[in-house]
């Protein structure tokens, strides 16, 4: 289990030997063609700000080299935001006084339908809050089922589960799980995520070897920028990254660092990253792992997405509500986060065109499930 | 230099030898001395197993030494388990190099029946090294049938060629979570070297040796390719830059 992995690192020595790259450090990554961990410490450490350019240039064609001039289209339907945490930071913290939202099966199928409505979406990525007495592993089976016909692909964001629950989940139609780490600091985990199940770090963070076990076939993986230091955080992400791949290698795996966008509780981000620093990072990832999926959600802007999505970028939410009910049953409802993006799905796809590339709205077929 | 681990037993020579193709016994043990080696690999067919005092053995038992009986001569799992099987009895070892070449002219290893041999002899509780192809799959199947390393070849057997399978084997390497040691197709000690700076654990060498002009002098020579090859492995090989800077920049939207 990573968690026993993750013992021998220590947070501080990381961040430590992270700022202690040199330029020569970065010289070195950017030659290499299989690079390792220390490697891509150089590439996120300040040392790296002057080889941006160089940067740019070796993740675009890495990811043209595997993904070509695509980039994959997904949207979020969220379907409950009851939720038993208090992630000091999140807008569905148990603390904040709203009425919570589960829809029901009739609901979600209509969200299925307003959401084809909105555009050709194959790739529906379910999001649930936390609470397994009223959205268990059997409300999320039949939320699976429901979404099944309207969508060839289902990937659920959703709580650690046993490796028991993910096996079920994947006979009734879920493909890939995505759930963030939120950050490998282990002691300040705690003071994010006071309460709940997810206080529980080691039962979060070796909740990817469960997923691994339970044969997902796809892992999305994930730290929230805004809690720690980012560079650390990534750094640990890309050793648990490298960790499943050797150990889950029929799994496809994706990666994600959204940063921290205003949402309802008022929390303030410890950490707030650059433009050029995100840019940095996902190039980063990118010349470190050449097959990693990188996604970017609506939390970016449409002027700093439509620049990267020819940079490393591989897949893109469009048109997204991110509260339960959104598409339809509840228009006004709380949202998780305040989205930057608000163009339509046409209209990011228009941009994609623009760019040179294809917006990809289905690669994968219920068939092979 | 990091110590190498392979069934539980530590290494501190990662250059691995034969004991095929020697004009004399006399010189094969002495080539084995020279190499340093502490992992000596013996085709089971060439042993007069029911006599102790047999001279090629004789020739390579050393204390520091740890057998490595292989299987060569075998076409399948079943034959190849049968012969793990004696080689234990006879060499009193839990080592074993699986071989499995049922193609006499080339000697390429057969995969599918690698694999079923590895998961036998692993339940059977033997300490499993097979020769395989540089097939990054079928190390990971490996892997889960509870191999101790793997050894893909670096070129065809005996041919000298060096390592052909380059890109190959740097995929295996990232990938693997048991020892990668480079068997096979290694001419020269700049091979061995080259083998080692990717990242390889050790790498097993014959044919270089055995027919060499002179074998204890070559056997030396690639001692010494293997420690420098890992020695730069370890403090991290420099930068030739093969990243050109685009003309019209591609990150200028970030100014």
């Amino acid at each position: 289990m990573f968690s026993e992995v993750l013992q021998n690192y220590s947070w501080q020595d990381t961040t430590d030997k992270i700022m202690s790259m040199t330029g020569a450090d970065v010289e070195r990554a950017l030659a290499k063609n299989h690079l390792d961990l220390d490697d891509f410490m150089a590439l996120v450490s300040p040392a790296a700000a002057p080889y941006l350019e160089q940067m740019a240039a070796l993740s675009r064609h890495y990811t043209q080299e595997r993904f070509g001039k695509t980039i994959s289209m997904y949207i979020p339907m969220y379907i409950t935001n009851s939720c038993t945490n208090s992630c000091v930071y999140c807008g569905f913290n148990r603390h904040n006084l709203f009425d919570r939202v589960v829809l029901d099966m009739e609901q979600i199928e209509n969200e299925c339908k307003a959401i084809r409505r909105l555009g050709p979406f194959e790739n529906l990525l379910l999001v649930t809050g936390e609470n397994p007495r009223v959205a268990g592993t059997d409300y999320l089976e039949q939320a699976l089922r429901v979404c099944r016909p309207y969508f060839n692909n289902l990937t659920m964001e959703v709580m650690p589960l046993s490796a028991e629950d993910y096996s079920r989940l994947t006979h009734s139609g879920l493909n890939g799980v995505v759930c963030f780490q939120e950050t490998y600091n282990r002691e300040r985990y705690k003071v994010y995520h006071p309460a709940g199940m997810k206080s529980k770090f080691e039962w979060r963070v070796n909740g990817f070897d469960r997923m691994g076990q339970a044969g997902l076939h796809k892992i999305g993986m994930g730290v929230l920028i805004g809690l720690e230091d980012w560079r650390t955080d990534v750094t640990m992400m890309a050793m648990h990254l490298r960790y499943l791949r050797k150990h889950y290698w029929r799994t496809r795996f994706s990666v994600n660092f959204p940063r921290m966008r205003p949402a309802a509780g008022g929390f303030k981000p410890n950490v707030i990253l650059s433009d050029r620093e995100l840019a940095q990072l996902t190039f980063a990832f990118r010349i470190y792992d050449h097959d990693v999926d990188i996604s970017y959600s609506t939390r970016e802007c449409p002027n700093f997405r439509d620049h990267m999505l020819s940079l490393g970028v591989t897949s893109m939410s469009a048109g997204s509500k991110t509260d339960p009910g959104g598409y339809y049953t509840y228009p006004q409802s709380l949202e998780q986060f305040a989205v930057s993006d608000e163009r339509t799905p046409a209209e990011v796809a228009e941009a994609i065109r623009r760019a040179g590339y294809e917006a990809v709205w289905k690669d994968w077929d219920k068939v092979f499930d | 230099m990091e110590k190498l681990i392979i069934g539980g037993r530590e290494f501190t020579s990662r250059l691995f030898v034969g004991t095929g193709k020697f004009s004399s016994n006399r010189l094969m043990s002495e080539a084995i001395k020279a190499s340093g080696s502490q992992m000596v690999t013996v085709a089971l067919k060439r042993i007069d197993t029911a006599n102790r005092e047999d001279d090629m053995l004789g020739h390579i038992l050393r204390p520091d030494v740890q057998l490595l009986p292989n299987t060569s001569g075998v076409r399948n799992a079943e034959e190849a388990v049968l012969a793990a099987q004696l080689a234990r009895e006879a060499f009193e070892t839990d080592f074993i190099k699986l071989e499995i070449h049922p193609d006499p002219k080339y000697l390429l290893p057969d995969p599918i029946e690698t694999l079923k041999a590895t998961e036998e002899l692993a339940r059977l509780g033997f300490i499993v090294l097979p020769y395989i192809q540089a097939d990054p799959v079928l190390c990971k199947r490996l892997e889960e049938a509870g191999t101790a390393a793997v050894m893909p070849l670096g070129a065809p057997i005996g041919t000298n060629k060096g390592i052909v399978v380059k890109d190959l084997l740097e995929i295996i390497i990232e990938e693997s979570n048991v020892p990668v040691v480079v068997d096979a197709g290694l001419g020269a000690p700049s091979h061995a070297a080259e083998a080692m700076e990717m990242g390889a654990d050790a790498v097993l060498v014959n044919t270089a040796i055995a027919v060499a002009g002179d074998p204890v002098a070559m056997a030396r020579a690639f001692a010494k390719a293997v420690e420098a090859g890992r020695e730069a492995y370890e403090a991290g090989l420099g930068s030739c830059s093969r990243v050109a800077v685009a003309s019209s920049p591609l990150t200028s939207f970030l100014d």
